[in-house]
């Protein structure tokens, strides 16, 4: 009944009090402006987390040798040289879904080209490591099938390794030299940036695998394997044959330990973002708490508002106001100082996020679902925090309330 | 309303209870009131006046007896249909007029329309309420707020509003209390023009020259009705302020 007299009523009150009204929708833009800058940045931390996991390669299982307990001694993933080339053969051949595997050996070397020299991660992979992480060239060309079976003298090499050896010049074709072998720059790949672990990805020289057994790392075993699955619903399937296949070409008896580990690219993509979504979680409840505290300001505001205003509490009854005209007004009240609020603040917040975005470079990113959340949670704040206000207004007795002094 | 009784009041009793005490401040009153009547009720404080008069303004409920308004039983009504009661049938004047502060005279007057269950536009409210506000003279003056209103201004914008649901009764509490002589007459004035027109006015008030603007007084003590008497010689507005106008001449000589 007669609500849209009653918005009518609340209106003319929230007007008749402007300075009163503004500070107290402040508390809540404020703490809604907080929690949509906060959220904001945690999710664009978040968001790039994710896109450097994803830079790994779509539906890539990653396969680690070790660890063993022999002689009760664990070495780490990719210690001990339990892969051999012949279960990479073996994945290739058995599991279906495998649409490529990379074989992968490194080692950190010196490398050396005239007279400079710098020490940098090589690394032996198949031709099709390129693919798999999606890994394309900025010059030159990859090395080839034909290079890996071969075992050529040929490499190519990241931007940071190629600007400490040639400066600005070109390295493609350019020889390197590592533990002294010269090997032909093929291409120069384009540059990742940092890892999620802060390790500069572009500090890198790839050879093929074959090449680099037999010459830089030495031994027979291989570090591990990258495995790319073609769809993504076979990964778990796929995960699971190649722990069986690799446990039976190990012959190891089931109950004991397997000698290697099988990883997919999801798994480590959420243990990377389990960190900056608790970083999220953390900044968007420290700025709820200011939301709780311009809440609480709303219904101080609101009491003394109720107090103040008896008398006309009591005149508006007399004149044939219900009870529950009394508590939707004063709740409308509430509620339009916070929602309000809330919307200035989401325009706040969305404003702070971009300066810190422009000011600091730090990615940002705000989602509709988060200016809905703190839309809602703002209106809910008003109805919860001016609801006993109102509920205090409304059982007034008109005759105690006309004689208020 | 068979027999033209606008107001029956039937062995109202209204007793406090404080504590274990029981406080009786209506003890056993019957009324009459017709239609078009202007009546004063007197008596000094604690008389169970006040007490009355909220039982006649539906705010409160008679702990015994009946109240029967407009041919209607209210005395066992619930708090919202006596606030609908009130807004239909029942037009307040209070002593400190009332009025919201730093809200316009229109908007005050406004205020009833705003509960009641017929929906009328802004615009139709905002014609009632200047036509109303034209009606007590305060033409021109629809947007000032009670701030910067004189005394008896604010007073014919608490009557505008009391007037503004075109009740059956209107019950004006001490209305000249806080007002010098000569606005107490005018307002008087207004008064009984308002009750020439046919509106019934019940008005309390403890000064027996007030009182003599009406044309029926009662007198309470002790929470019964010690008189009732039809007013003989009637007070009038313009014969008021020619005294004053005399006696103001008398002292000045």
């Amino acid at each position: 009944m007669r609500v849209g007299s009653t918005f009518n009523v609340a209106f003319r009150a929230l007007r008749r009090n402007k300075m009163r009204s503004v500070l107290t929708a402040l508390g809540i833009i404020i703490g809604v402006g907080a929690v949509i800058a906060m959220v904001g940045i945690g999710n664009g931390a978040k968001s790039q987390v994710e896109a450097q996991i994803a830079s790994l390669g779509q539906n890539v299982i990653l396969i680690f040798s070790g660890s063993t307990t022999s002689s009760g001694i664990r070495t780490g993933w990719g210690g001990a040289g339990t892969l051999k080339i012949e279960d990479a053969e073996a994945i290739r051949r058995e599991i279906p879904g495998v649409v490529a595997v990379s074989e992968e050996v490194r080692s950190i070397t010196q490398v050396a080209a005239g007279n400079q020299n710098w020490s940098t991660q090589v690394l032996g992979e198949s031709a099709e490591y390129f693919d798999i992480r999606q890994w394309p060239l900025a010059d030159g060309a990859p090395f080839t099938p034909q290079d890996v079976r071969s075992a050529n003298k040929v490499c190519v090499v990241g931007r940071t390794t190629a600007t400490q050896i040639y400066g600005n010049e070109n390295p493609v074709g350019q020889i390197l030299r590592i533990k002294n072998v010269p090997f032909v720059i093929t291409g120069v790949l384009t540059p990742k940036g940092l890892s999620p672990q802060g390790v500069d990805q572009d500090d890198i020289v790839i050879m093929p695998y074959t090449s680099a057994m037999k010459r830089v790392v030495g031994g027979t075993t291989l570090r591990g394997m990258n495995v790319q699955i073609g769809d993504a619903t076979e990964m778990t399937a796929a995960q699971q044959q190649i722990i069986a296949l690799l446990r039976q070409r190990h012959n190891i008896r089931p109950g004991r330990d397997d000698d290697f580990t099988v990883r997919t690219q999801q798994e480590i993509a959420e243990t990377a973002t389990e960190t900056s979504k608790v970083m999220t979680l953390l900044l968007g409840a420290i700025a709820g708490v200011s939301l709780v505290v311009g809440g609480i300001g709303i219904m101080n505001i609101m009491l003394v508002s109720v107090t103040e205003r008896t008398r006309e509490i009591g005149v508006r009854m007399a004149v044939g106001a219900h009870g529950s005209d009394i508590l939707t007004q004063f709740l409308i009240e509430a509620v339009t100082l916070s929602s309000v609020g809330g919307v200035i603040g989401i325009i706040c917040g969305i404003g702070a996020s971009q300066f810190l975005a422009w000011k600091f470079q730090w990615p940002t990113l705000i989602s509709i679902s988060s200016i809905a959340i703190a839309f809602l949670f703002s209106a809910a704040v008003g109805i919860f925090f001016g609801f006993y206000p109102a509920r205090q207004a409304a059982a007034l007795d008109p005759i105690e309330a006309l004689r208020y002094e | 309303m068979n027999d033209g009784a606008l107001v029956r009041l039937v062995d109202v009793h209204k007793t406090y209870r404080t504590g274990e005490m029981e406080v009786p401040a209506v003890r056993g009153v019957s009324l009459d009131i017709k239609c078009g009547e202007f009546v004063a009720l007197m008596g000094a404080s604690g008389s169970g006046k006040s007490t009355l008069m909220n039982i006649l303004g539906c705010l409160d409920r008679p702990t015994s007896g009946h109240y029967v308004l407009d041919g209607a039983d209210v005395s066992g009504l619930d708090r919202d249909r006596l606030a609908d009661i009130r807004n239909r049938k029942i037009g307040f004047v209070f002593q400190n007029f009332n009025l919201l502060p730093r809200t316009s005279a229109r908007e005050n007057v406004e205020l009833p329309l705003l509960y009641a269950a017929q929906r009328l536009t802004s615009a139709q409210l905002r014609e009632k309420a200047d036509h109303v506000l034209a009606s007590v003279g305060l033409a021109g003056r629809e947007d000032h707020p009670p701030s910067q209103l004189s005394g008896g201004q604010q007073q014919r914008v608490a009557i505008a509003r009391a007037l503004i649901n075109d009740p059956e009764v209107v019950l004006a509490d001490e209305p000249t209390g806080n007002l010098d002589s000569r606005t107490s007459v005018e307002i008087m004035g207004i008064f009984q023009q308002l009750n020439e027109r046919g509106i019934t006015i019940i008005m309390v008030t403890h000064e027996q020259d007030i009182a003599a603007y009406a044309r029926r007084n009662l007198v309470m003590r002790d929470g019964i009705l010690l008189s009732d008497k039809i007013v003989t010689q009637r007070a009038t507005a313009e014969g008021e302020l020619d005294k004053l106008a005399t006696s103001r001449s008398n002292r000045e000589e």
